[in-house]
């Protein structure tokens, strides 16, 4: 017993440290709008990649429409400022809540289906919404945006409320799978039937981590709109861009670790950058073009050599680079 | 007084009547076997009664309440756990973490769920591996684990889908002990369905034999174990019963 409390208590600690790192990281790079907006992406990805990582890591519900949650949460915040003014700001507070909203909503279809079955609902709602949002003009303003200047020009306020929210996003998710629903959640992602024998309301506790889920991906879509200051359906309710990246994320980080996602945002928008910007402008122009080549190339070497993404496997990883140094001492 | 009550309980899956019109009632403290040759309709039984398929017609009472229509989770909660004949293990939880995800369904702290799921353990011979991943127990554990679970929810009643089906002797022999075990000390009503006759004939207080989903017989074990529609259609001519009865 006393065992266990001194780990947990180093467990903190080592997170207290990741936690202050992240706050003095944007002051170590106070020179570089551009590194200092790529650790703002960075967080917002942590919001998502947490949000997904609860409903498909630790829920068995694999989602591939996380950007239907986004996109909804950016709009929350867009639409009314777009029609009657009111600051985007607010959407920090009902973008989440929109995103409930309509996750309640669908779940009550997407929570019949199973496995490959719920995936491809899951897809499936997110591009409704992108053609829907992309028609719809009188509401919306269609493929035109809604446009918003945005507050400061300093990156710091917005590192720092992406920062909060990326860390309470990763807080709840821990608090949660502490509790009762977070092993109800694991009951269920092992075997539904199972668990439901077991006396497991498995569609109260599906819908518990839909709503947590889609709460923090509704957030991140808010802040998305306030720091960006312009979206649009294809943007926001991308397939590639948003659902699939938000899953990549999870993969490699981690599926069903507390420090996955942020592991795996950390990785994923290097990855990105590197590839977006040609490796930093020193590779020719048509590198650019292979991130998603690269992407799909990291899936297979992760599902391969690291099946339970780079936290799910520490220990493999670890061991991998203390082997020299166990050798010798074990000579 | 009876526990579990059968009536004209049906199940079609399109043409193939899977049960037909079965009625039985269990009472209350019992040890009930439930027999038949392969795909005469047991687990489709077990699996109308907590509901993993709906009824097509006919009722289910449990302890007097029509349970017929009632969710997985809600007769779970009532008071009926089950154990899978394809087992079912929680496979990258503990085998504790197991049995705890099966305490919770009465428990709602960590502590009480972690203590009832200690004496379940103990109970069913898995406390040290109680740290292993379920996945990774042989057959004969996950027999077990199977029980443990169910018994974890604190069952009245409790059926068991060939949970010694594939067991060596020695395991046999243990699980023999732990279902006796279920009824006499913890006072749970068993409803089994087994298709080793060592295991069903020495436990059973009655048995109810079903061929093609419909009843051929029910009785004690000397009763159907003689019955000649029971013998053509399950057990063959050359069986004798009293093998096991004496034993």
């Amino acid at each position: 017993m006393e065992k266990e409390k001194t780990k947990l208590l180093k467990l903190t600690k080592s997170e207290y440290l990741i936690f202050l790192g992240a706050v003095v990281l944007p002051f170590i790079f106070f020179d570089s709008f551009y590194i200092q907006g790529l650790l703002i992406f960075i967080m917002m990805w942590v919001m998502l990649g947490n949000s997904w990582n609860l409903l498909a890591g630790y829920t068995g519900q694999v989602s591939f429409g996380h950007a239907a949650y986004f996109g909804i949460g950016a709009y929350a915040a867009a639409l009314p400022y777009f029609h009657y003014k009111i600051s985007p700001w607010w959407g920090l507070l009902y973008g989440g809540l929109a995103a409930v909203i309509l996750g309640y909503l669908l779940g009550i279809l997407v929570f019949r289906l199973r496995g490959p079955y719920f995936a491809l609902g899951t897809l499936a709602t997110g591009e409704i919404l992108r053609l829907v949002f992309g028609e719809e003009e009188w509401l919306t303003n269609g493929h035109n945006g809604i446009l918003y200047t945005t507050t400061w020009v300093s990156k710091y306020p917005y590192y720092f409320i992406a920062l909060a929210l990326a860390i309470l996003s990763i807080i709840s998710v821990k608090i949660v799978m502490k509790s009762k629903a977070g092993f109800y959640f694991l009951s269920i992602r092992e075997d539904e039937d199972a668990a439901a024998a077991l006396g497991i309301n498995t569609k109260k506790y599906k819908n518990i981590s839909m709503v947590i889920s889609t709460f923090w991906a509704g957030t991140a879509g808010a802040f998305y709109m306030i720091y960006m200051g312009f979206i649009d359906p294809e943007v926001v309710f991308a397939l590639h861009n948003i659902s699939i990246i938000t899953i990549l994320i999870g993969i490699i980080g981690g599926v069903g670790t507390i420090w996955g996602p942020a592991i795996g945002a950390v990785v994923m928008v290097f990855v990105q950058e590197l590839f977006r910007s040609a490796i930093f402008g020193l590779a020719p122009h048509w590198v650019s073009g292979l991130h998603a080549l690269i992407f799909g190339l990291l899936v297979i070497i992760v599902i391969l050599y690291l099946p339970g993404g780079i936290m799910g496997d520490w220990e493999l990883l670890t061991n991998k680079f203390k082997f020299s140094k166990r050798a010798e001492s074990s000579s | 007084m009876s526990i579990l009550k059968l009536d004209n309980l049906t199940k079609n899956f399109g043409g193939l009547m899977a049960v037909d019109h079965v009625s039985f009632t269990v009472k209350e403290g019992e040890i009930f076997g439930l027999i038949g040759p392969n795909g005469s309709g047991k687990t489709t039984i077990f699996n109308l009664i907590n509901h993993y398929y709906p009824v097509s017609e006919g009722k289910i009472y449990f302890q007097g309440i029509d349970i017929t229509h009632k969710k997985t989770h809600e007769i779970a909660q009532l008071g009926i756990g089950r154990t899978f004949q394809k087992v079912k293990p929680l496979k990258r939880l503990t085998v504790e973490d197991n049995v705890m995800a099966g305490a919770f369904a009465r428990e709602t702290t960590f502590a009480g769920a972690r203590a009832v799921a200690q004496d379940v353990l103990k109970f069913c011979h898995l406390d040290d591996v109680k740290n292993m991943k379920a996945g990774s127990l042989p057959i004969g554990g996950r027999k077990r684990l199977e029980i443990a679970k169910a018994l974890a929810t604190r069952p009245k009643l409790i059926l068991l889908d060939e949970t010694a089906a594939g067991l060596n002797p020695g395991e046999l022999d243990e699980a023999i002990d732990i279902i006796k075990k279920i009824r006499d000390e913890l006072g749970i009503t068993v409803l089994i369905v087994e298709h080793i006759m060592k295991v069903i004939m020495t436990l059973s207080d009655k048995i109810h034999a079903i061929a093609h989903g419909a009843t051929i017989a029910e009785g004690t074990p000397a009763e159907v174990a003689k019955n000649p529609l029971v013998i053509e259609s399950y057990l063959g001519s050359d069986y004798n019963v009293e093998n096991y009865l004496n034993a």
